[in-house]
Parts: structure tokens; sequence; C-alpha cells
């Protein structure tokens, strides 16, 4: 008897952040900044909240950021993540000044604190789509 | 122009919370509301005016159903569990404007047996944001959505999952007192602590329940309300308040700080009390952390430290500020804070049995709901 296999939850993009969606699976992640002012916002969405311009420009974050807070999650909420609990997810300020929330690999979770160095890392999910994932730094 | 005093609670009604109702969600709203109309000595026909919980039932139900000719008002208030509490600052502008006397707010669900409030969160526009960026992470239910803000609390200023132990133990021992709670079997600390881990800082007993049921408050005009079958229930104060970034707590800049915070400084200036004032209060209690965070938002407390105020036994019947006396969404029953308002009204008549707060004559009530929106009212005895 195997298990049927229950997919994850995915993006649907819309016109405002398809470009984020696109950099990934460049393995590269995108913020977007204001092409008037230059305020970069994150979550991706259509209008900057500083002067109203829906014009923007995208830059490839540097990748380097430190923990911010974190869970562990042991029940299985989504079948299609039944089989990886438990799994860690993590909020991580990024150098840039914006906070990415991405599943932990490679730290266990008695060595997380707030302000530990991380690197964003990259890992390939189903149908070509590659999720941000947070990693050790060196 | 001010709400103050606009409109008073004149009538509630529930019915038996269970797991398993076999009823429609309409029957259960129909059976509520009945019960609160005929609590405030009203005919259904004598309703003008319908805030609905925002799922499932709408105003023209209950048209249909009471027969009511000639309905004037009606609103829903979208903002999940802050909805039913955010209800009320909708009627009494509806009825201070003079569009209206008697509202009905209502709700009802079968959370258990039917569409499991543990599954809904994706199908809310709300949580659109959520839903393309976060839960393809595996970022998908509200244990794992408010952990990190949990998380963050015990990082900056020490909070222990043992504190979180004693809301969920007074809240249970409030619901044994009840008589209609789902949960009645007492619970220790150490029951809270062996719990099993949800999502990490969340254990099981840190959790609401996904009930059946359906509860409906009546507020009336205060002009009429003096004159009704029960003592009116006042109105002092009342606000909503939304978080800084409502579609996504990680991208708040203060993980700690929930729409509340915005709200309860307006509702106690409208009502013109100070906390010491407050004898009874029903936090919303989707999770143990949310209550403590709330009655730091609320002002009782400083940010930092709800952890041991409610560690210390100040939220118990009998303490400084007794809190969530029917039992509340961990033990007696989850519907989104509506029986909140009815405890507090209860409450407040004198009329809360064997958990009543000697002599309560102000309280107040709290919503909480999807990213941190909040909503207070501040009630007195009439
Ligand atoms: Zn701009």
């Amino acid at each position: 008897m195997s298990d049927q296999v229950v997919a994850k939850p995915m993006p649907e993009p819309t016109p405002d952040t398809q470009p984020y969606w696109d950099g990934l699976r460049a393995r590269k992640l995108l913020i977007q900044s204001c092409a008037s002012c230059g305020k970069l916002r994150f979550y991706p969405r259509p209008m900057c909240d500083a002067c109203y311009s829906m014009d923007s420009t995208w830059i490839e974050a540097s990748g380097n950021g430190t923990v911010h807070s974190w869970t562990v999650t042991h029940h299985p909420f989504h079948a299609g993540f039944k089989g990886e609990v438990p799994y860690i997810l993590a909020t991580v300020d990024l150098a840039e000044g914006v906070r990415l929330n991405a599943q932990v690999r490679g730290i266990e979770r008695d060595a997380l604190q707030m302000g530990l160095p991380v690197k964003v890392g990259f890992e390939a999910g189903a149908d070509g789509l590659n999720l941000p994932v947070v990693k050790p730094t060196g | 122009m001010s709400l103050r005093e606009a409109a008073a609670i004149s009538g509630v009604g529930e019915t038996a919370y269970t797991r398993g109702s076999g009823k429609s969600v309409l029957a259960m709203q129909l059976e509520a509301a009945l019960k609160a109309i005929q609590d405030a000595g009203l005919s259904p026909k004598d309703i003008d005016g319908i805030v609905p919980y925002g799922a499932g039932v709408v105003a023209e139900d209950f048209i249909t159903n009471f027969g009511i000719a000639d309905l004037r008002f009606s609103a829903v208030t979208p903002m999940g569990g802050a909805s039913c509490v955010a209800a009320i600052q909708c009627a009494a502008a509806a009825i201070s404007a003079g569009i209206c006397n008697h509202v009905l707010l209502v709700i009802g669900r079968n959370g258990f047996s039917g569409n499991r409030i543990g599954a809904r969160v994706a199908q809310m526009p709300q949580f659109r944001t959520i839903a393309e960026f976060e839960m393809p992470l595996g970022a998908i239910a509200p244990a794992q959505l408010y952990a990190p803000m949990a998380r963050r609390h015990m990082e900056l200023y020490g909070t222990k999952s043992e504190q979180w132990a004693e809301i969920a133990v007074s809240t249970r021992h409030n619901a044994i007192l009840n008589g209609n709670a789902t949960m009645t079997k007492p619970i220790t600390v150490e029951d809270h602590q062996n719990s099993r881990m949800i999502s990490d800082p969340l254990r099981l007993l840190d959790c609401s329940l996904e009930s059946d049921g359906a509860a409906a408050v009546v507020v009336s005009a205060s002009d009429r309300a003096k004159d009704m079958a029960k003592r009116p229930i006042y109105v002092m104060g009342v606000a909503e308040g939304h978080p800084d970034s409502p579609s996504a707590i990680t991208q708040r800049p203060d993980l700690t700080r929930l729409g509340l915070a915005k709200a309860a400084p307006k509702a106690f200036a409208m009502a013109g009390v100070t906390h010491d004032d407050i004898d009874v209060a029903e936090i919303y209690d989707c999770f143990t952390y949310i209550v403590m965070c709330q009655i730091e938002d609320l002002g009782f407390v400083k940010k930092g430290e709800g952890g041991p105020f409610v560690g210390d036994g100040n939220i118990k019947l009998g303490g400084r500020l007794p809190i969530n006396t029917h039992g509340g969404l961990l033990s007696q029953s989850h519907m989104a804070g509506m029986n909140h308002i009815c405890e507090l009204a209860r409450q407040l008549r004198g009329e809360a049995g064997r958990a009543q707060v000697a002599d309560a004559e102000i309280g107040l009530v709290t919503g909480y709901g999807d990213m941190g929106d909040g909503s207070i009212a501040i009630m007195r005895r009439g």
C-alpha cells in the first residue's frame, strides 16, 4: 500500500507578482523597488505606499540576513507536507531591510536565535518552482 | 459626535455547544437569534437591522424566516474573529445615525462537523497574500502563522509556555462552571506542558476548539433599551483597529503589536473609564498567546509584562482581572467571540451563575481576527 502523493499549495501569480516568481525560477530572490521614489516593498504588490506610484523595478537580494523569529511545525496541517514534519519556518531580516519567511535547512532548532546570521538559498520544488530556504552562513 | 452610550446590548442567545450538531447552520442561527430576541422582550418582526458573521448565512435568510417586512440596515464586518465585536460598532453607528433601532448580530457554524475552521483559511480573500507567498512554503494554518509572534515575544521578553498554561487552565475551570461548554474535564499546567506540540511554541492546549453551534446578540438604541425586558448593558466605548501589515504577519515591523493596540486607547477614551474600572474582561482566545498579547495591547500591563501577569493568577475568578469567565474559545466553544459578548452581558446583568464576578459593573470584550485585526467594546450595566 503506497501513500497517495498530495500536491502542495502552489502560488497563483498575478501580473503584479509574476516577476518575483520568475526570479525564483532563475534562483534569484527579487525585491520590488519603487521606480519613482526607490522605496523597497515586500511581498510584491501594485502600489508604493510612500508615493502611490505603480511603476516598479526589481533588485536582486544579497541573500544575507539574520534570524528574526521561527516556528517548528509538528502537526501536518496540509497533506502535501505530511511527510516533512517537523519542519522549521524562520522569518529572516534581510540586509536590504525586508523580511523573508522560508523553511530552514542545515540549522538545528536549538541553534536558532534572534540575530543569527544566515544565507538565503534555493530549493527545487514541483513544476519547476524554486522556493527560498534559510541556510547557515559559510 | 460619539457613539458613547448610543446603544446597548438588550438580548443574548446561544444554542447548545457541541461537536456534531446534526443541524444546518441556518437552523442554529435562527434558534440563537430567536433566543436573543426573546431575551430582549422583542418579536422577530421588531428587528430592523442585521449584521451577520460573514460566512454562510445572509440577512435575507432572516428576512425570510422571521417575516421581517422592512429591514432597514444590513452589513457585514469581515474581520475574522474581530468581526463580532466590530459589529457592535457597526450596529451602534447605524443606530446613532437613526437608520434602525434593534440590530441582530448572529453567528453559527458547524466548525467541527462541517467545514472545519482549520481548513477554511485558504478560501478567504483576507488570506490572498498568504496563500500566494507563504502557504507554498508550508505556512498554512493560523497556529503556524501566529507561532512566530509567540516565539518572538518569548525571545524578547523571556515569556514562558508555563505562563500561557495558566490561561488554558483557568479558562477550562471557568468552562466547567458554565454548564454549556464543550470541554468539561479539568486540566493542569502539567497537562498543558504534556500536550503535543502543534507549531512550536504553541501546544495543543494553547489552541482553541472547532465547534458546532450558534450565538446571537441584539443591540438596541439606548433610549429603547432602558424600557426593555432586561437590564440594559450600555456600550460606553467601542472601536476597531487594524495592525501594520494587515495581510502578512511576517512583514509586520513589530510582531508583538496587534490591531487592538490602536483600538483600545480610542475605546477607553470614548468610555471615559480607566483600566482600574474594569471588573471583568472577555478576551478573544483563539490561542493562549493571543490572550496575553491583547492584555498588553489593552494597556493592563506594559509590552513584555503579560507573561508574569497571566502566570501569577491575576486572570482567575477572584483575581485582579478575571477573564473568559465562560470558558472562551479554548474550552466553551469557538463562536468567533459572539459567546464572549453574550457572557459579558450576562456578567454585567448578574446572570453569570457560578462564574459570576461579584458586583460586576463595568467590563470589556475584545475580538481578534485574521492577521491581527482587533476590536473592543467597553460596557456598563444600566
Ligand atoms: Zn514610491
